[in-house]
């Protein structure tokens, strides 16, 4: 398949892709918006990073006024994942391609864009990529930057409602592999019990009070993790 | 002091295309390591449930309002409902509660 045809239908894939991304992207602005960032600041946040999860956690952090190693370390553990996407996806990519191509694709392992890639068959010609992000990150991008100028222009329970469409999402990434995966589901149960844990004993402990989100979410996430690591290792060929 | 938001945007943006670039160029083989794959293999579903609960009663106005919304989004997705659906159902959900909560 030549270059245009793939980034045609790259491009088709991406169109539902980059609707869903200014929906949500909508009410990750009204959390950018409280912790600080104006509109263009939130453009800039979302057109470099490409990452949901990630730059809620990361708002969370600039609310917060965290150190900036603090935000390295968040980011790194909240986006994790596209360490793993990446290493999937380049055993898909032909071995002759360039760096310069390399270096484009990586910028847009999202959860979404990744799903449609590694789906292609055969080795991934990268125009696929950049014409499934040239709507989808924009979109992304722009949603944010609107979501804080008309935050405040919403009444309260507007903005109440659109801050759990970001909670939707993360719901529809990880409650479908509990249908098939126990351990995730175990794993998806424990998170929300040790999660819910941590936040009451800051009522009683000083200690859980003066933790930020972040710094609660590193240590559950690698906890978690790495006991379900240890306890029920991924066979080969899902890994 | 506030520290500077886009020395955060900067720091966000170079360690998010780290972690995604680097695989691609560096790494040639994949990775043998059992528990390190394992490991990468969970982290994503972990963290995203840490971040999901309890914060969402948190952030809207009436707590039992988001925990509805949490509740009816792990059955739309457990339905098969895709990520744009399931965002709507639970701002829906909050928004149509919140009538009578507020």
């Amino acid at each position: 398949m030549n270059n245009k045809t793939s980034f045609v239908q790259g491009f088709k894939h991406g169109i539902p892709i980059g609707l869903g991304y200014f929906a949500v992207a909508f009410s990750l602005g009204v959390a950018a918006k409280n912790a600080g960032l104006n509109a263009f600041q939130g453009f800039l946040a979302s057109i470099l990073n490409n990452a949901s999860a990630g730059e809620y956690a990361g708002f969370t952090v600039i609310a917060a006024n965290a150190s900036y190693f603090e935000m390295a370390i968040i980011i790194l553990i909240t986006n994790a994942r596209y360490l793993l996407m990446s290493c999937a996806l380049s055993q898909h990519l032909p071995p002759s391609l360039s760096l310069g191509h390399r270096m484009l694709i990586g910028h847009f392992v999202t959860d979404e864009i990744f799903g449609i890639t590694i789906a292609r068959p055969g080795t991934l010609n990268p125009y696929y990529t950049y014409g499934a992000a040239i709507f989808a990150s924009p979109a992304w991008a722009i949603g944010t930057a609107l979501g804080i100028m008309a935050g405040n222009l919403l009444p309260g329970r507007m903005v109440s409602a659109l801050s759990v469409a970001l909670f939707g999402m993360f719901l529809a990434v990880f409650i479908p592999p509990c249908k098939h995966n126990p351990v995730i589901a175990g794993c998806v149960i424990l998170s929300f019990s040790l999660s819910y844990l941590m936040q009451q004993m800051g009522k009683w402990y000083p200690f859980f009070a003066s933790m930020s989100a972040g710094t609660k979410t590193i240590l559950l996430t690698v906890l978690i993790s790495a006991v379900a690591a240890y306890l029920f290792p991924v066979p080969d060929t899902e890994a | 002091m506030k520290n500077n938001i886009f020395i955060y945007i900067a720091i966000m943006t170079a360690v998010t295309y780290g972690i995604r670039v680097i695989p691609l160029t560096l790494i040639r083989k994949p990775i043998t390591s059992r528990f390190i794959k394992s490991f990468l293999y969970y982290v994503p579903y972990v963290t995203l449930a840490v971040m999901t609960f309890p914060a969402i009663m948190d952030a809207t106005q009436s707590p039992i309002a988001g925990l509805v919304a949490l509740i009816l989004g792990i059955v739309a997705a457990w339905l098969g409902a895709g990520l744009l659906p399931v965002s709507v159902i639970c701002c829906l959900t909050v928004f149509l509660l919140e009538w009578f909560l507020v």
